[in-house]
């Protein structure tokens, strides 16, 4: 497979938005074109080439600078927590990211394979409706949520995130699958509206804040706040189902069996039918 | 033809397009997966009453199923889409929700060039009255309902396929026991194979019918030309040392998998053969007017050694 390789060169003063460096967006244009094509930074626009040192390796794994090369993969090099909006609206392909990435990591995630190998800041993954974004690293706040002013957070699509999230990790997620082997921080899967959310460490105050329906699947009992109701213990077997689902992911999720567990219904300050399901030893 | 001193009649069965689905159901172990299937393949011999032709296909180990848990595969027949919904819908309602522990997933979801998807538990998720829960594992979704003894899950759709309906081979005998005997031989085989059903009780059935009637209000009725007790008084198809008919009715997804089953049943009637006191094997058909699907036994027979 070919890879369009971008190599961040300068440490940037403000924040460039990276959302024009796709692989739908570069397909067919050659390194010339893609130079020359503007990044927003702050009030400025940058061409690609003041940023990155470009490159683009052939499927003979030599240089290959021909229009109709398949730049089905991009990479990442040297990045850096100013660069935002990787893989925005990417609907198909795969983009790799070593370094750090910065805010609305996987916006309106739309298909493909974006994976980072660093920490990626606030907003990754929000919007997204199909793909996957795997985060070897932390995320900061608002993980699959919605953007500003929407009512529906993430709609479909695979997050799985290695290391911690911050604060309001799925808020009013609608649909989809995030998976957390880390911590998350307060207000996990607050106002969540259907989908999946697994947290194997611990979970901060307020979790499951507003939830409507949804599942939120953890590993330690959370302190939980006063309208999330204890159903008691159960053995359910669409876990069973569940779990044979994620036997595929690279993740520490495809490894767990057990179905036995006490469920946590709620919010029932806001309808009430989401879940909060704690894994209990079998 | 003569295959160990049985004959084969040089004639065919006449069968029909149906529309079929599989369900599979799982429960806690193979007894509760089997009461489930049990149920919802009761009254459903024949589509002129029962609305559908139903039936085990076969038990499914742990590993087969999607939930990893063991289970049955069921198949069900009707002769339109719009019946075999209605009647799907009723049978999960009734039979499997109903049924402690089981689950029910969709058993059709590729291998056949037309492929409709249709209400599983769609419907039968409004039994959770607000309080059931969707969920979505890959391109399938799921529902729980939350019942008295926990959850059931049910998968939201399953496959309906276009099929073939009412193969079958009628075994003549010398008496009453040796026609049982042939048959039960031939369903032990027959439910081997994957893709079919045997709908009748035991997979038997001894009521074979002609169309119309004396009756005006009977659009079916017996079949004197193969009731031996009739051989005096009808234009009999039987020779006077038989004594008894029965017959075997086969609905399968595809008219090949009609033909194998037809193919085995025969083969293992044969294996009894004269010395079991079985003379020849006929089969079913309306002189061709009434069905596409035409298995001419002697071509299903001769093709053995290729199978």
């Amino acid at each position: 497979m070919s890879a369009l390789t971008f190599t961040l060169k300068i440490s940037p003063v403000q924040r460039v938005d990276c959302s024009p460096l796709t692989p739908e967006q570069l397909h067919g244009k050659s390194v010339a074109e893609i130079a020359a094509l503007p990044l927003w930074s702050g009030k400025r626009q940058l061409r690609v080439d003041e940023v990155f040192d470009i490159s683009r390796i052939g499927k003979d794994g030599g240089d290959d600078d021909s229009e109709d090369s398949n730049d089905d993969h991009i990479v990442f090099l040297n990045s850096s927590a100013h660069l935002d909006r990787i893989g925005q609206g990417m609907r198909s392909g795969r983009i790799t990211v070593h370094g750090n990435a910065g805010d609305y990591l996987g916006l309106e995630l739309r298909g493909g394979r974006l994976e980072l190998h660093g920490n990626a800041g606030h907003f990754a993954a929000c919007a997204m409706s199909a793909g996957m974004l795997h985060v070897h690293g932390n995320c900061g706040d608002y993980l699959g949520a919605g953007l500003v002013g929407e009512r529906k957070g993430m709609r479909g699509g695979t997050v799985l995130v290695t290391g911690n999230v911050g604060d309001r990790a799925g808020d009013q997620m609608r649909r989809g699958l995030m998976l957390i082997e880390g911590d998350a921080g307060d207000y996990c899967a607050s106002r969540m509206l259907a989908g999946t959310l697994g947290v194997l460490g611990k979970v901060g105050r307020y979790t499951g804040y507003g939830m409507r329906r949804g599942t939120l699947l953890l590993t330690q009992t959370p302190v939980l706040h006063a309208t999330m109701a204890d159903c008691g213990t159960h053995t359910l077997p669409f876990l069973n189902l569940m779990f044979k689902s994620l036997r595929g992911l690279p993740s520490r999720y495809a490894q767990l069996d057990q179905n036995r567990v006490r469920r946590y219904a709620g919010d029932i300050a806001n309808q009430g039918t989401g879940e909060i399901l704690v894994l209990l030893p079998p | 033809m003569i295959i160990n001193g049985v004959s084969i009649d040089d004639t065919f069965a006449e069968a029909f397009g149906m529309r079929a689905t599989r369900v599979l159901i799982t429960a806690q172990n193979h007894t509760w997966a089997m009461h489930a299937a049990t149920a919802m393949t009761g009254f459903a011999t024949s589509v002129i009453a029962c609305g559908v032709e139903a039936g085990i296909e076969r038990l499914l180990s742990p590993e087969e199923t999607p939930d990893g848990r063991p289970g049955v595969a069921v198949l069900l027949f009707a002769m339109g889409s719009a019946v075999l919904m209605k009647q799907l819908e009723t049978r999960m309602g009734q039979c499997v929700l109903t049924c402690p522990t089981t689950a029910a997933f969709s058993g059709i979801d590729s291998g056949y060039p037309e492929i409709t998807r249709i209400n599983l538990g769609k419907n039968l998720r409004f039994f959770g009255d607000g309080f059931q829960i969707s969920k979505q594992f890959g391109a399938k979704r799921y529902w729980r309902v939350p019942v008295m003894d926990g959850e059931f899950m049910t998968e939201e759709t399953t496959g309906m396929v276009r099929a073939v309906g009412g193969g079958n081979f009628l075994i003549l005998a010398e008496s009453q026991p040796q026609a049982l005997a042939a048959c039960e031989a031939a369903i032990s085989a027959m439910k081997q194979l994957p893709n079919v059903i045997m709908p009748f009780p035991g997979g038997v059935v001894r009521s074979g019918s002609k169309v119309g009637a004396k009756y005006k209000s009977m659009i079916a009725s017996t079949n004197d030309a193969f009731c031996p007790t009739l051989k005096g008084i009808t234009r009999t198809e039987l020779s006077p040392e038989i004594e008894s008919v029965m017959e075997i009715v086969i609905d399968g997804l595809t008219a090949e998998d009609i033909n194998r089953a037809m193919r085995v049943g025969i083969q293992a009637v044969c294996d009894l053969g004269r010395a079991a006191g079985i003379h020849r094997i006929s089969a079913g058909n309306y002189g061709g007017k009434l069905g596409p699907y035409h298995f001419k036994l002697r071509e299903i027979m001769r093709a053995r050694g290729a199978a």
